[in-house]
């Protein structure tokens, strides 16, 4: 049951007028300032440990990060006063503990800086949510772009094929010495088009059609543009080799067809079409192969007398980190070498601050999913609700994929943790995340207040 | 809607606690596996983390650690390397440890639990204490004696004190400088290959790890086991032995190198180190008697440590009369590593019992106070006391009268024997030269160091004074030094 829920349930029938939601504006501000206060403590904790002294640049970023955060308050309070107090407290605090992990490994790597400029990027990224919080006065005009978010989308995820793979993947582009991954932008727009489309034909999609077996197939003049849409967008990951990404559209196109049409049957669907495409992707792509077969051993290649590989030196580095961690700046995480700083940015946090801290950032990423969730549930018409569950689902799907692959839970698919990992195009969408759902919560308790109810 | 809403919800949740699980089989049930992946550097790294404890001779380190600031941070050094080798061996990043380096290695690299404060706490947090110290029972003055001594010869000695067993010097050569092995560059690894690939095996410890067939030098045990048995009573009596000796059951007969054996007493055989007579007292003692007091000397135990391992020394216990008459003389299969022979000489001059050797005084924590002390060890009576009296008087024979001459000490009473071991393919080799001996200053309760001493290359191949001639030297360099020190608790 929903707080929001509770009160509508008890406030509603007597008295029409003035029972206003408590907007706990001052709750985010308290939290805002302890999300604040922890990042610089973990930057701290990195100086003292590595130099025995606080690092000079402390104060500034400290001072960096909270005014950042003090303006993404202000617009919250000014253009969105009823949204959920915690999400934007989360982001901050997990995009702050993101430059304190890049900054600990710049350390290691004195040739690579790369906390300045994602520090540049989530300044980019927290204007963006400015933007987002104060432009965007309803979501519901997002619908008034359907088709341009998917257009936009689908050019996006094309673009790089345009241009020379990186490291395997053609999931880059680079302008001005600047290298920007549109896929993240794309999965945003998507998630819009997905909800948008979803929630003005869902009715079409779960009554009509003829019915096959216990499955009611929807008519192809409904199904067909959504599902091509899906087609194009995992036809083009898989040319680009951005498996990670193709499971993350996956999963939510079926989360959302489900929410949307009540059918147990999409799942059925969804999963059995996963399998076949994992089969057929796992068979023909030897760079797949390859991935599961280290999923599967990951220490086949220690035996082999060919050093330990990623996966293997990850699984070392969180194994190190044991219950409490060896401490912020005393782990060896930099043994991971390649993508230390971005895919497997969450051997650092596992390896030096323990299962604790581990479990620590995951519940911190469920909370952000859970608020996505609720903010979902309280809302009253089905774009917002879809929108909701559809970044919040896109979260949590890539926490999974990614700190399941890092972890051995899952193959290892190339994907960014959400705020914590290096990289421009993610801060930045994730903020854009975090701003849609600040938007989602606030219209939805601002019309239990009655304010734009009816 | 909302019951779908949901339900995606309760999927996610699933997600979550996957994670959650996950993380927690990696970092707490699988860890400890992982940790110990021959893949992982993690151990290594934390290893050299910190500066390593020292091993100290005399309160002075003999090693010490070099911050290199690379990702194995500190590097062994040593100072004195070759002189200390055959004690400290070496620690390398690349090559690991030997010696003391390896048998103290918790101690010193911070591992042993003991030296946690708060162990239980400590295996919590899993931090690593700073190393500790590992004070030796060498002395100084008589490691450099005897590596001195050796110098350009190939070799080994052995010194104790014979009342408590501890190692006073313990050299081997040629001997290697430790010191470029410690890291793990390349330098490291040239150094590695050319000590391995050096023909006069500059990394083998002569003094623990040889066996060397004792040759004349094993009299001391036939004696021991002869006069424990009752064969003989009377040391001056003749023992009827013909010059030369013909092996019980076989026409081999048995020389000597020196004059004047045919019919000698115990006394004059020992003093001009007879073989005829030794090969025909061995084998009347027979094969019980002579197996059980060389077991007692601590021959074929294969377990001794003082703390890192002691190759065996053998005495063959199946053996016919003829193989017998040749074991008690050194020879055949008897092989014993220069420590064994020192302790046969300390067991003469302590009474007939024997302790077992030990090099390592105590262990401290980093701020000296003491960690764990050697303790009393294990002590075994090799013969009679008054059978052990006997050779002593028998053994200062060897150097006021006999081949042992070029030992005595002004002012000490200075015991030995001599000893030339045939060996190789029909005795082919360069005979070894051997010298066992024990020293007590005038001023002195008791005798109070015991040496061995091997010399591989031997000038002179004159049958027991090769023995004299090379090897008593070195052993007197060594007993002076010992002796003249101030700071024992005798004079």
């Amino acid at each position: 049951m929903s707080k929001a829920g509770i009160t509508v349930a008890t406030a509603d029938p007597p008295a029409p007028a003035v029972r206003r939601l408590p907007r706990r504006r001052g709750i985010e501000l308290a939290l805002i300032v302890l999300a604040v206060l922890l990042s610089v403590y973990g930057y701290c904790a990195v100086g003292l440990a590595r130099h025995g002294a606080l690092p000079p640049g402390a104060a500034g970023y400290g001072a960096g990060l909270g005014v950042l955060a003090l303006l993404a308050h202000l617009a919250v309070r000014l253009r969105a006063p009823y949204a959920d107090p915690l999400l934007l407290p989360i982001g901050v605090l997990l995009n702050g503990l993101g430059l304190v992990l890049i900054y600990r490994l710049d350390l290691e790597t004195p040739g690579d800086r790369a906390a300045p400029a994602q520090l540049v990027w989530s300044t980019l990224g927290v204007a963006l949510f400015i933007l987002v919080v104060l432009l965007l006065r309803d979501h519901r005009v997002l619908q008034r772009y359907t088709y341009v978010c998917v257009v936009a989308a689908l050019i996006l995820l094309t673009l790089p094929i345009l241009f020379p793979a990186v490291n395997g993947a053609r999931i880059w582009i680079r302008i001005a010495g600047f290298s920007i991954q549109p896929g993240e932008f794309a999965k945003v727009l998507l998630a819009v088009f997905f909800a948008a489309y979803l929630a003005a034909n869902r009715s079409a999609l779960a009554y009509t059609g003829r019915r096959v077996w216990k499955l009611q197939l929807p008519t192809g003049r409904v199904l067909g543009p959504i599902l091509a849409v899906w087609l194009v967008s995992v036809g083009v990951l898989v040319l680009e080799r951005d498996l990670g990404t193709s499971l993350l559209f996956f999963g939510l196109f079926v989360v959302l067809l489900y929410v949307a049409t009540g059918r147990t049957g999409w799942i059925a669907v969804g999963l059995l079409l996963a399998a076949l495409g994992a089969v057929a992707v796992g068979r023909l792509e030897p760079h797949v192969h390859s991935r599961i077969e280290t999923w599967l051993h990951p220490f086949a290649s220690i035996e082999a007398g060919e050093g330990a590989n990623q996966l293997a030196q990850s699984l070392f580095a969180f194994a190190e980190g044991g219950m409490l961690g060896t401490g912020l700046g005393l782990g060896h995480s930099f043994l991971i070498g390649f993508a230390v700083k971005s895919d497997f940015i969450l051997a650092t946090a596992g390896e030096e601050l323990g299962l604790a801290g581990i479990a620590a950032v995951f519940l911190l990423y469920g909370l952000l999913v859970e608020r996505g969730f609720r903010a979902g549930l309280a809302q009253r018409e089905p774009f917002g609700r879809l929108l909701a569950v559809g970044l919040a689902s896109l979260v949590a799907l890539q926490v999974f994929v990614i700190a399941g692959g890092v972890t051995g839970l899952i193959p290892l698919t190339g994907m960014a943790m959400p705020f914590l990992a290096q990289g421009g195009s993610s801060v930045v969408t994730n903020w854009a995340i975090v701003a849609l759902l600040v938007r989602v919560s606030d219209s939805a308790r601002r019309s239990y207040d009655g304010q734009d109810a009816r | 809607m909302t019951r779908h809403i949901r339900h995606a919800g309760y999927f996610c949740a699933l997600l979550l606690v996957a994670l959650l699980v996950n993380a927690a089989r990696v970092q707490v049930v699988q860890a400890p596996s992982y940790d110990r992946n021959p893949g992982n550097r993690r151990p290594d790294i934390t290893r050299y983390e910190q500066p390593r404890g020292d091993i100290l001779v005399g309160g002075r380190p003999v090693t010490g650690s070099r911050d290199t600031r690379e990702h194995l941070r500190y590097e062994r050094t040593y100072t004195d390397g070759p002189m200390y080798a055959p004690v400290t061996g070496f620690a390398s990043q690349l090559y690991g440890t030997t010696l003391l380096e390896s048998a103290e290695d918790g101690v010193l690299s911070g591992a042993d639990p003991m030296l946690a404060p708060f162990p239980l706490w400590n295996d919590f947090t899993r931090a690593r204490n700073a190393g500790g110290d590992v004070v030796t029972t060498l002395h100084p003055a008589a490691q450099e004696a005897a590596y001195e001594g050796l110098a350009g010869h190939k070799g080994a000695v052995a010194a104790l004190e014979p009342s408590t067993g501890r190692i006073l010097a313990l050299v081997s050569a040629p001997s290697y400088d430790p010191q470029p092995l410690s890291g793990n560059g390349s330098a490291a690894a040239r150094a590695w290959s050319r000590l391995t690939a050096d023909k006069d095996r500059p990394m083998l410890n002569r003094a623990v790890r040889q066996t060397y067939p004792p040759g004349s030098t094993f009299k001391v045990v036939t004696a021991a086991a002869a006069l424990d048995a009752g064969v003989v009573t009377d040391l001056e009596a003749p023992t009827d032995t013909p010059d030369p000796y013909r092996l019980p059951g076989t026409r081999t007969r048995l020389t000597n190198a020196s004059k004047g054996c045919a019919n000698a007493s115990v006394r004059e055989a020992f003093t001009l180190s007879c073989n005829t007579v030794f090969a025909k007292l061995g084998a009347e003692a027979g094969v019980t008697d002579m197996t059980a007091t060389a077991h007692a000397f601590g021959f074929n135990n294969g377990a001794l440590r003082i703390p890192f391992p002691v190759a065996r020394s053998t005495f063959d216990t199946t053996l016919d009369q003829a193989q017998l008459a040749l074991s008690s003389i050194g020879q055949y299969n008897t092989r014993a590593t220069p420590l064994q022979m020192a302790m046969v000489a300390a067991a003469v001059a302590n009474g007939g019992q024997v302790r077992d050797p030990y090099l390592v005084e105590r262990t401290t924590r980093p701020g000296g106070s003491t960690l764990a002390t050697a303790g009393s060890r294990a002590t075994r009576q090799a013969m009679y006391p008054s059978t052990a009296a006997r050779l002593r008087a028998m053994m200062r024979d060897v150097v006021e009268n006999g081949t042992g001459r070029n030992a005595a000490i002004r002012g000490a009473k200075v015991g030995g024997k001599t000893g030339t071991a045939q060996h190789g393919l029909g005795n082919s080799g360069t005979p070894y030269a051997w010298f066992v001996s024990w020293a007590q200053g005038d001023r002195d309760l008791a005798p109070r160091v015991a040496v061995a001493v091997v010399v591989e290359d031997a000038e002179t191949d004159r049958g027991d004074i090769s023995g004299g001639g090379d090897a008593a030297p070195i052993a007197r360099a060594v007993m002076e030094a010992v002796l003249k020190s101030p700071d024992q608790p005798f004079g």
